[in-house]
């Protein structure tokens, strides 16, 4: 399925987040997920089911002043 | 005697901030951190690059549970993009305590104080404890408490300039006035600077560039330590009044041709 990925449209196998999380190799990263402009709660991962065009913002922590 | 630094419902026992942007690597970014004795330290949100993820992490190096982690919203030039993001900050460490700060333009850095405000109102209505960036106006500062901030967070200088404190009698007037802690955040390019800062009675300072881009930055790091240590102190001593002629420091009686 093909979703937008921060800012790149990109082909996925994933069906939810909790996947979508797995397949990118981020489940020890701390990380917060957008979906088309809301905020998901990591306890709706699983529930969160993923749609055509999603627009998906998957952000971390770097450094910053 | 116990000096605490209180911000909305946290307390620290050190008035250094830190920022963790600009250092050439992330060992280099733990050690000046642990060197400064900071206990808060800013961290930005940023998409995840997909294509290369790299192996390593800001927060493999800064441990969550040993520091405040304050994230900010830099590089955001309108409400609803630093909301945006510091709801996504929330999200995923839990933290509520946040650097709000919303451009106006990306060559002086200098903040949008209507999308500031704006912003600002949001924040708070969603239970953030939210520290503010903002210019060095007393009125802004005012009206950026009154909406709720828990610290007004006004610039000695633009970010990343380290040319010190542009209106030192701005940040004293903001002070005076204040109700809730003043940091000097931005500005600050040696450890004068934050002396100075704290000298004026400003509550505590947050030093990035300063320390990131100096040659040594432990040593930078401690010297801040020192320096804001020293500003702290000389600020609840009371300084002497300042004289236009001289007063003599030994006594002028007894003298030997008397």
């Amino acid at each position: 399925m093909q979703i937008q990925l921060n800012g790149e449209n990109t082909q996925v196998t994933a069906t939810n987040l909790t996947d979508l999380v797995a397949e990118l190799g981020l489940e020890q990263r701390m990380i917060a997920i957008e979906r088309n402009m809301e905020v998901v709660p990591k306890s709706e991962y699983t529930a969160t089911v993923l749609e055509k065009d999603d627009r998906i913002e998957l952000v971390h922590m770097i450094g910053g002043g | 005697m116990s000096d605490v630094f209180k911000v909305g419902t946290y307390e620290f026992a050190s008035r250094l901030i830190v920022g963790s942007g600009k250092y050439k690597d992330f060992e280099t970014t733990k050690l000046a951190t642990e060197a400064s004795d900071a206990e808060m330290i800013t961290v930005a949100v940023r998409r995840v690059n997909i294509t290369d993820m790299g192996k390593e992490n800001l927060l493999d190096y800064i441990d969550p549970k040993k520091y405040t982690i304050l994230p900010n919203t830099a590089g955001c030039f309108n409400a609803e993009d630093a909301v945006r993001t510091l709801r996504l900050a929330r999200e995923a460490g839990g933290w509520d305590l946040v650097k709000l700060e919303v451009l106006g333009d990306t060559e002086t850095l200098y903040p949008n104080v209507v999308e500031t405000i704006k912003a600002a109102e949001t924040l708070v209505a969603e239970d953030f404890q939210v520290m503010v960036y903002t210019n060095d106006d007393p009125i802004v500062a005012r009206r950026l408490e009154e909406v709720g901030c828990v610290a007004v967070m006004p610039l000695g200088n633009p970010i990343g300039s380290g040319r010190g404190l542009a209106n030192p009698f701005n940040i004293r007037v903001i002070k005076q006035r204040a109700n809730v802690p003043i940091v000097v955040d931005a500005g600050i390019g040696t450890a004068s600077d934050a002396a100075k800062a704290l000298e004026l009675g400003a509550d505590a300072v947050l030093i990035n560039t300063a320390i990131a881009e100096a040659k040594d930055e432990c040593m930078m790091a401690r010297a801040m330590r020192d320096a804001v240590r020293a500003g702290r102190g000389a600020y609840l001593a009371g300084r002497m009044p300042k004289r236009a002629f001289a007063s003599a420091s030994s006594p002028t009686d007894g003298y030997i041709w008397d």
